[in-house]
């Protein structure tokens, strides 16, 4: 039981973070059909940010509820900036070409951010910790049954589950209850009604992205807390959040958080219980559970099938 | 048009691929690569300053055979396709002498293949599976096998009284599993018990999946053969689930953050700078004057690497790689810095092991083993 309990938690921290990156890709391809292969760059970006920003924080010795929040924003402002960008420079140009088109140029753009930021003068190969401004400490520790250690829960993987539940309700509200939300659904449903509407679809367009970026860079900042800051970090967890937000059905926001805890425990309940020898499937076992899950629901847990009219 | 243009380029790319017919060079170029950055940058600088150091020794006691010394340094990042390019750029363009690396054993063993079929000598370090220099005419290493060291760890684990260990190593490095294997073989022959056993890949960051089914077995330490990077991780994890058992684990931990994480953990090394013997203390201030700081292991083993490699050039007589090579192998009481080197039958020298232990945020010396 305690196992169970245990990595339970472990799996809801890590699927925390999916579920961030997964909003991401859902909603850019809700607008836009695009599968954002930047975005797991975005996020690295984030965790960047946040390292050269903890740096300073610590150099200035200020109190963690000083530096937590300027982190976090730094780093979403810093992202979301980004975010307009790539959309601006890379995929508005090309939006009335094929789709395909503006696939590769996310993979180009993604390339591009990654040996950047290899580079020695931007920031390096060489995996950077941050200056330890939060202790990460059990906040809950439970016993149970006859296990000899506790259950435990640290500050970081309440923060972490947390923030990607208030910011998933954050973000259903401003889909569902305000105007702009009015217009982003419109957007998604058919760009070219919506501006007949008199929607500014580029508007539209460029917020989705921003929204996008700065959930991004909220998964990277924790992720940088937690573990240490590379540049190939993006990697791994972009190609994990993108099958989150299919398995939850692309293009639906609380799919993309669902998808995300999903495989989030997946992963962990596969290395927890598989037998040791074949820990180094569960990666590819994770992702054989998601297709058969696929086989069952093409379009994914929460996902609308849609008839393609003639 | 198109056809000419084609073979004008396939043309031209032979010429430039041409090697420049290099007569009697006025200097030895040494080629070395290593990590200099990536995630194993402690292993690759470290040994960088340690062959550099030797470098400035050399050419200051007037170069080899009358002629300067030149080192190459090429960085692989890390990683294991990078080292092959690398070492086929020191061969190919900077047609070097002989090349000094790696730490890692996956990227010696990537590296010494290419300089086993160019005939060109390689001394590793401070790669410690056996399977580096095996069945290689013209690699080598100045340090001890993993056998040696995971037989160390063994012992010392019985006589801490730890009787129930659980084995945490990576499946993609040739190091770990090595050094793993070679711990359980001693350790479950001398009535040791291993109670898990858990596998990472080097490059992931969650770890604590596997940490809680150790956990829940109850061992008395975790025996952790990997690089410091997942090393860090994996301590900072543990203690975050309570998991306060002591880890150990081989000279991989060189370069692992000393803190409250790592407290009472221990690990086996090359060296300790709490050695009193002159030739380590000589080494310490050396560097030190050169770099300001204390070395870690693979600055003494860099060094040592570099001497051996200026000492057979010497004895060779000439920059011939095969009379250079010959050389090496005749290697015989070298008064290397971390004791006197011997490369045996095998392309292996018998060194000290030392065993160290993490305290207050510093490593000290708990023992020195004596090859047998």
């Amino acid at each position: 039981m305690h196992d169970f309990l245990q990595q339970l938690v472990n799996g809801l921290s890590v699927g925390a973070v999916y579920a961030l990156i997964a909003l991401g890709y859902t909603m850019v391809y809700g607008v836009l059909r695009l599968i954002n292969f930047a975005h797991g760059d975005v996020y690295m970006v984030g965790a960047v940010i946040a390292y050269e920003l903890a740096v300073k924080m610590a150099g200035l010795n200020s109190p963690v509820w000083v530096a937590l929040p300027i982190i976090f924003l730094g780093a979403m402002v810093g992202c979301g900036a980004l975010g307009f960008t790539i959309e601006f420079l890379c995929y508005r140009p090309l939006r009335h070409r094929p789709r395909l088109v503006s696939l590769i140029t996310a993979i180009g753009v993604s390339l591009l951010l990654e040996n950047l930021f290899q580079n020695r003068r931007v920031f390096g190969a060489t995996p950077r910790v941050l200056p330890q401004l939060l202790a990460i400490r059990p906040v809950l520790s439970m016993a149970v049954g006859s296990a000899k250690s506790p259950v435990v829960v640290t500050n970081l993987d309440l923060i972490s589950m947390g923030l990607c539940i208030a910011l998933m309700l954050g973000l259903s509200w401003f889909v569902l209850k305000t105007k702009m939300g009015l217009a982003l659904r419109a957007v998604s449903f058919r760009v070219d009604t919506a501006s007949l509407m008199g929607i500014n679809t580029n508007r539209v367009i460029s917020m989705t992205f921003v929204l996008g970026s700065a959930l991004a860079a909220v998964a990277g900042v924790v992720d940088a807390m937690r573990y240490q800051v590379d540049p190939l970090m993006g990697l791994i967890p972009g190609i994990k959040a993108f099958v989150a937000a299919v398995l939850g059905g692309i293009g639906s926001i609380p799919g993309a958080l669902l998808g995300g805890f999903l495989m989030g425990l997946v992963e962990t309940f596969l290395k927890g219980y598989l037998p040791p020898q074949y820990n180094n499937y569960s990666n590819a076992a994770a992702f054989v559970v998601l297709i058969l899950i696929l086989l069952i629901r093409p379009s994914g847990l929460l996902g609308k099938t849609t008839v393609e009219k003639v | 048009m198109r056809w000419m243009a084609f073979w004008t380029t396939i043309v031209l790319l032979c010429l430039s691929g041409c090697k420049k017919q290099q007569g009697e060079s006025n200097e030895i170029v040494i080629g070395e690569y290593g990590s200099l950055s990536g995630s194993n940058a402690v292993f690759g600088q470290g040994t960088h300053n340690g062959i550099a150091l030797a470098v400035d020794q050399v050419n200051a006691a007037g170069g080899l055979l009358g002629k300067p010394v030149r080192l190459v340094t090429e960085d692989d990042e890390g990683n294991q396709d990078e080292a092959v390019s690398v070492v086929k750029k020191l061969i190919d363009r900077d047609n070097v002498v002989g090349v000094l690396g790696e730490v890692a054993s996956t990227r010696s063993l990537a590296g010494g293949s290419v300089c086993e079929q160019a005939g060109v000598p390689m001394i590793s370090p401070s790669s410690t599976n056996p399977d580096v220099t095996k069945d290689r005419k013209y690699v080598f290493r100045v340090c001890f096998t993993d056998d040696f060291q995971g037989s160390v760890g063994a012992q010392f684990a019985l006589k801490k009284g730890w009787k129930r260990v659980a084995v945490f190593s990576s499946s993609n490095s040739d190091y770990s599993k090595k050094l793993s294997f070679f711990f359980k073989q001693t350790f479950t022959a001398a009535g040791g018990q291993i109670v898990a056993e858990e596998t990472y890949s080097d490059g992931d960051k969650e770890f604590k999946a596997q940490l809680t089914r150790m956990q829940s077995k109850n061992p008395d330490a975790v025996y952790l053969p990997g690089y410091y990077t997942e090393i860090d991780l994996i301590l900072r994890q543990a203690r975050n689930l309570g998991f306060t058992v002591p880890f150990f684990g081989g000279d991989g931990w060189d370069g692992c953050t000393l803190d409250s994480n790592s407290e009472g953990c221990c690990f086996t090394n090359h060296y300790s700078p709490e050695d009193q013997r002159p030739s380590v203390q000589e080494f310490i201030a050396a560097y030190k004057a050169k770099y300001g700081a204390v070395p870690d292991a693979f600055g003494i083993t860099g060094y040592d690497a570099a001497r051996v490699m200026f000492d057979a050039i010497k004895r060779a007589g000439s920059a011939d790689r095969n009379a250079v090579r010959d050389a090496i192998e005749q290697t015989k009481d070298f008064p290397g810095a971390g004791g006197s080197i011997t490369i045996d039958a095998n392309h292996n020298a018998k060194k000290p092991i030392v065993i160290l232990e993490i305290h207050d945020g510093k490593t000290h010396l708990a023992d020195t083993i004596q090859p047998n």
